[in-house]
């Protein structure tokens, strides 16, 4: 199977494009949105602030849009989750608006950003968190999170200050919070599973 | 529950080929310990939640090593990978992200020029850019520093630059809060007066500065034992403990010392 890392500008994909190496799924680094049609799976990824990605990644729009809509698994990962919703308190910026709601900042009560190691709380049994369990640690940075509208959408929750969306699934779109290509083996784990949703 | 961070840290010399992880005593008394590649790689595997390299060597004459250095971990090592050591510019950051780092550690150039805090936090976000600060106790007190009490009686902490050959006349405390509101992610946090003596943290220091940041706090320097690193973890905000010594050596596995931890009730990653 062959990914694309969708290289838009923003951040340090050197990581991500190891650990999908590491699961064998032939990674491309990919800067023009046409090319995005050749490939089993997408992952979006996304570092920095919300309204910088979503002014690098507007020109891939309308081809994730279209990979979206003709069944390709896309995953998005940290600021990748962001985007998906229709906008953050972070930024002016719209997000791409695929999942109904906001991202808002983590409360005052906690360390704001999020760094390091934490649990899941899975609510929901889908095939991206194959073999994952809540006893398992996640690493996460982060300043915002994302607030669904629609509650199920959320395959795994995390605690920090207040129960929030870790990892999300609808369809052929998946979306995680936390960094699994830095998560240690579980992380890789959620890799093989999108590789193998990938495949299919 | 957010856990804990264990840290195993790396000093490399880079003047052989493959780069080498020495150890000093006190920032002197120079010991080899093993291949950078290598020793990052079983303490990925034995459960280390970070690798941190500091290029103690720093010459951009060996930047190619260190690139092949991270280039050869990273393709075995799946948790943040943090690079420090000759850090002078955002092309510099540039250079170790494309070889696969995720963070840098800045310490000389921040404090000669702390503007560059900024441009990293701006580039690459605040997680990406840690400021390393080596902390020298001082008795004291002293009009204009930052006192601390410890049990030797008042204390003040003059951050050093230079690998510890220098003293840059900058209270390390007071350092620490300026780097956050440059944009630091992270501060780690180095007793120049514990750093190998295997004594323990300084925990006072660790505690002062943790007070007076709402960033992560890495404690290192003194790590001796499991012990040592409940001791920092029970009486401090640190959100991380660095050792080198204890792993290098194997006298403690990552993995052991977490079980340790996990017995006496601090949450870390197992």
């Amino acid at each position: 199977m062959t990914i694309a890392v969708v290289d838009y500008g923003v951040g340090n994909l050197f990581s991500i494009y190891n650990a999908l190496e590491r699961i064998e799924a032939r990674p491309e680094l990919i800067t023009e949105p046409e090319e995005l049609t050749r490939f089993e799976g997408v992952v979006v990824p996304g570092v920095g602030s919300f309204g910088r990605c979503m002014r690098r990644l507007s020109r891939f729009e309308a081809a994730l849009r279209e990979a979206l809509e003709g069944g390709t698994p896309i995953l998005g990962i940290c600021v990748g989750m962001q985007v998906l919703f229709e906008r953050s308190e972070e930024s002016p910026e719209e997000g791409l608006g695929w999942i109904d709601g906001e991202v808002v900042r983590l409360p005052d009560s906690v360390l704001v950003p999020q760094m390091g190691w934490n649990t899941l709380s899975i609510k929901r049994e889908v095939e991206i968190l194959d073999g994952i369990s809540d006893d398992d640690f996640f690493y996460f940075v982060h300043s915002y999170h994302c607030v669904p509208r629609d509650g199920r959408v959320v395959a795994a929750t995390t605690d920090y200050g207040l129960e929030m969306a870790a990892a999300m699934a609808v369809d052929n779109l998946f979306a995680v919070q936390f960094h699994p290509e830095k998560s240690g083996e579980k992380g890789l784990s959620i890799l093989k599973n999108f590789g193998r949703l990938a495949r299919c | 529950m957010l856990a804990r961070r264990i840290i195993p840290c790396l000093d490399c010399d880079l003047a052989v080929p493959q780069g080498r992880v020495v150890k000093g005593i006190e920032f002197k008394q120079i010991r080899y310990a093993g291949v950078p590649w290598e020793l990052a790689t079983r303490y990925y595997e034995e459960g280390a939640d970070e690798i941190v390299f500091l290029d103690i060597t720093a010459s951009s004459e060996r930047r190619e090593t260190m690139k092949n250095v991270i280039r050869a971990t990273a393709k075995n090592v799946f948790v943040p990978l943090a690079v420090g050591g000759g850090i002078r510019a955002v092309e510099d950051v540039r250079a170790v992200f494309q070889a696969g780092a995720d963070k840098v550690t800045v310490n000389t150039a921040a404090l000669k020029r702390p503007d560059l805090i900024s441009e990293i936090a701006e580039e690459y976000g605040s997680q990406a850019c840690v400021v390393a600060i080596d902390a020298k106790r001082r008795d004291g007190p002293k009009e204009g520093w930052i006192s601390v009490p410890t049990p030797e009686g008042e204390s003040w902490f003059e951050a050093s630059f230079y690998g510890g050959r220098e003293f840059s006349g900058v209270d390390a405390i007071a350092w620490a809060m300026k780097a956050e509101r440059l944009g630091a992610g992270e501060i780690l946090l180095t007793s120049m007066d514990r750093d190998g003596t295997y004594d323990g943290f300084d925990i006072p220091l660790t505690d002062a500065v943790s007070r007076r940041v709402r960033i992560p706090v890495i404690a290192s320097g003194g790590c001796g034992n499991p012990d040592h690193i409940f001791e920092v973890f029970s009486k401090t905000g640190a959100s991380a403990a660095l050792a080198a010594s204890i792993f290098h050596y194997e006298e403690w596995g990552v993995d052991e010392v977490k079980r340790y931890l996990t017995e006496r009730g601090i949450t870390v990653r197992i």
